[in-house]
C-alpha cells in the first residue's frame, strides 16, 4: 500500500500519460485506418496496391521494432521530436494497419444489394462507400474495433521501454526511491485491469446488442 | 469474403477512367515523394554510405545476428508449445460443467488478457527478484508469452468447440458417450480444423511479441540489432541494422501466414472436411 499511496502522484501522472498516449493514437489510427481501408477497396489500382503493401509491412513487423525505429532512428534521420510524439506516431501507424483490416472486413459484411442499389441510383464510389456501406458496416465493425483499441491501450506500455513517461515505467521510478518493484508492477497490472475490463464489457455488450441478424 | 470491391463501383466509363488515372498518378507521386524524402535524408545523414553497411560482410556480425535469430526462434518455439498447452487446459476448464473450474479458468483468461505483456515480462524479470526469486530473461520472456497467448488461445479453442454443430454432440450423447468421449472423439477433431487458421495467426502474434524480450535485455534479434547499431567501430549503423532486422521479421511472419493459408486451403479441399467456418476473434497485439 505504501508503494502506491507514497507515490500516488507519480502513479496517476504515469497513467495519465498512458491514457493520453492511448486517446491520441486511437483517434489518429482510426482516421488513418479508415482511409487505408477506403484505399484498399477503391477503383484505383495504385491506391489498392499502396494500401496492401502498407498493411502487409506494418502487420508483420513487431511493434517493438516500429517504436525502436521511431525512438532511435527518427531523430537521426530527420529532426528532434519529443519521445511522446514519436511514440504516438509509431503506435498510430502500427494500429492503423489493424484498423484497416477490421474496417475492410466490416465492409464485406454489408449485403451486396446495398451497394448495387446505390450504383443503380447513379452514386459514385465515394458516395456508395461514405453514405451507404460504411454507415451500415459500423455495426459489425464495432466489436472487433474495440479489441484492436484494447490491444492499443496495452501496447502503450511498449513505449515505456523507450523512456516515454507512462505507466509501464512506474516500477523504475519506485526502484530509484527504494520501493519494491514487484509491488509497483502489481499495482500497474491492476491499473490496466481497471482500464481494460470496462472496455471488454463494452465490447461484449456491443457484440450482443449489435450483432442483430440481417 | 465475397469480393465486395467489384460491387462498390461500376465499370469505369471514359470520364471515370480519366479520373482514376489521375488519382493513380497522384497516389504514386505521393508514395514516391515519401520514399524519396526518406532516401534523401538517409543519404544526407550518411546512412547509405558503404561504411555503415560494411558490417553485413563481417562474419562475427553475421554470427551475432544469427544468434539473435536463434534466440528469437527459441523463445517463439517454447512459447508456442506452452501457450497451446495452457490454452487447451484453460479452454477445457471453461467448457467444464464444474462451476468452480469454469469460473477459475474464466478469471485466469480475463486476467492475462487484460494485463499488458510487457508488464507481465517486467513482473517476472524485475519484480520477482525483490521476493528472492531470480528469473532468467529467457524464462521471463517464455512465461509472459505463454500466459498471454495461452489466455487468447483458450478463447480460440473454446469458440472452435462451440462452433461445431450442436447435432454432433447430441448424436454422440444419444449413442451413450460420456462428456470426455464426446470431447475427444467428436468435438475436438472437428473443431481443430476450423481453428487452425486462427491458431496460426495467433502464433504470428506470438512471434512478433517475442521482440518484447528486447525490453528486458533478452538477447534476441532486436537486442542484437541495438547492440550492433550502437557499435561505433562499425559506424553506428542503427538504421541499416533496423532495416535488415525488419526484413527478417517480416519474412518470418509472412512464412508463417503463408503456412496458415496453405493449411486452410488444404483442409478445405480435403473431402472429409466438414463445412465448419473458421472461428476465432483475435485481439492481436
Amino acid at each position: 500500500m505504501d508503494v502506491l499511496f507514497g507515490n500516488l502522484g507519480e502513479y496517476l501522472g504515469r497513467f495519465g500519460g498512458t491514457i493520453g498516449l492511448f486517446v491520441i493514437s486511437a483517434i489518429v489510427s482510426l482516421i488513418l485506418g479508415v482511409v487505408l481501408a477506403a484505399m484498399r477497396v477503391s477503383p484505383v489500382p495504385a491506391m489498392r496496391a499502396t494500401g496492401t503493401v502498407y498493411v502487409t509491412l506494418l502487420r508483420n513487423t513487431p511493434l517493438t521494432l516500429v517504436l525502436f525505429f521511431f525512438a532511435l532512428g527518427f531523430t537521426k534521420l530527420f529532426f528532434y521530436l519529443p519521445f511522446f510524439l514519436l511514440a504516438v506516431i509509431g503506435l498510430s501507424l502500427y494500429t492503423a494497419a489493424f484498423v484497416c483490416e477490421v474496417v475492410r472486413g466490416g465492409i464485406s459484411t454489408v449485403p451486396e444489394g446495398q451497394a448495387e442499389a446505390g450504383r443503380a441510383l447513379g452514386l459514385g464510389f465515394t458516395q456508395i462507400l461514405g453514405l451507404i456501406v460504411l454507415p451500415q458496416a459500423v455495426r459489425s465493425v464495432m466489436p472487433p474495433l474495440t479489441s484492436v483499441q484494447i490491444a492499443l491501450l496495452k501496447n502503450t506500455t511498449v513505449a515505456a521501454g523507450f523512456s516515454v513517461f507512462e505507466a509501464g515505467g512506474f516500477y523504475r521510478a519506485i526502484n530509484e526511491r527504494g520501493g519494491s518493484t514487484l509491488v509497483a508492477l502489481l499495482w500497474v497490472a491492476l491499473g490496466f485491469i481497471v482500464l481494460v475490463l470496462p472496455l471488454t464489457v463494452l465490447q461484449r455488450r456491443l457484440e450482443m446488442r449489435w450483432s442483430v441478424s440481417r | 469474403m465475397s469480393a465486395p470491391t467489384a460491387v462498390l463501383f461500376d465499370a469505369p466509363g471514359p470520364r471515370a477512367r480519366a479520373r482514376n488515372t489521375v488519382a493513380g498518378i497522384v497516389t504514386l507521386a505521393v508514395v514516391a515523394a515519401m520514399i524519396g524524402v526518406i532516401v534523401w535524408r538517409m543519404a544526407a545523414t550518411g546512412q547509405l554510405d558503404a561504411r555503415v553497411w560494411e558490417w553485413l560482410l563481417y562474419e562475427n556480425v553475421q554470427l551475432a545476428l544469427l544468434d539473435g535469430l536463434v534466440n528469437t526462434l527459441r523463445a517463439f518455439a517454447s512459447g508456442a508449445v506452452l501457450a497451446m498447452l495452457l490454452g487447451g487446459l484453460l479452454a477445457l476448464g471453461r467448457l467444464s460443467d464444474q462451476r468452480w473450474l469454469k469460473s477459475v479458468s474464466g478469471g485466469v483468461v480475463e486476467l492475462f488478457r487484460a494485463v499488458p505483456l510487457v508488464v507481465l515480462m517486467f513482473l517476472f524479470y524485475y519484480g520477482m527478484p525483490s521476493i528472492g526469486i531470480t528469473v532468467s530473461t529467457y524464462a521471463a520472456v517464455v512465461l509472459g508469452l505463454t500466459l498471454y497467448n495461452g489466455a487468447v488461445l483458450a478463447e480460440v479453442f473454446r469458440a472452435g468447440v462451440l462452433a461445431v454443430p450442436r447435432g454432433q454432440s447430441e448424436a454422440a450423447y444419444a449413442l451413450g458417450m460420456r462428456k470426455s468421449g464426446v470431447m475427444r472423439f467428436i468435438l475436438l477433431p472437428q473443431a481443430v480444423r476450423s481453428m487452425l487458421p486462427a491458431i496460426v495467426s495467433q502464433l504470428v502474434v506470438l512471434l512478433k511479441d517475442s521482440a518484447l524480450g528486447f525490453l528486458i535485455t533478452y538477447p534476441e534479434l532486436l537486442f542484437q540489432a541495438q547492440f550492433l547499431g550502437s557499435n561505433a567501430t562499425l559506424g553506428s549503423p542503427l538504421i541499416p541494422v533496423a532495416l535488415v532486422v525488419a526484413v527478417i521479421y517480416i519474412t518470418l511472419c509472412l512464412l508463417l501466414s503463408a503456412f496458415a493459408t496453405w493449411l486452410e486451403r488444404r483442409s478445405r479441399r480435403s473431402p472429409a472436411a466438414l463445412a465448419v467456418a473458421p472461428v476465432g476473434r483475435l485481439d492481436d497485439a
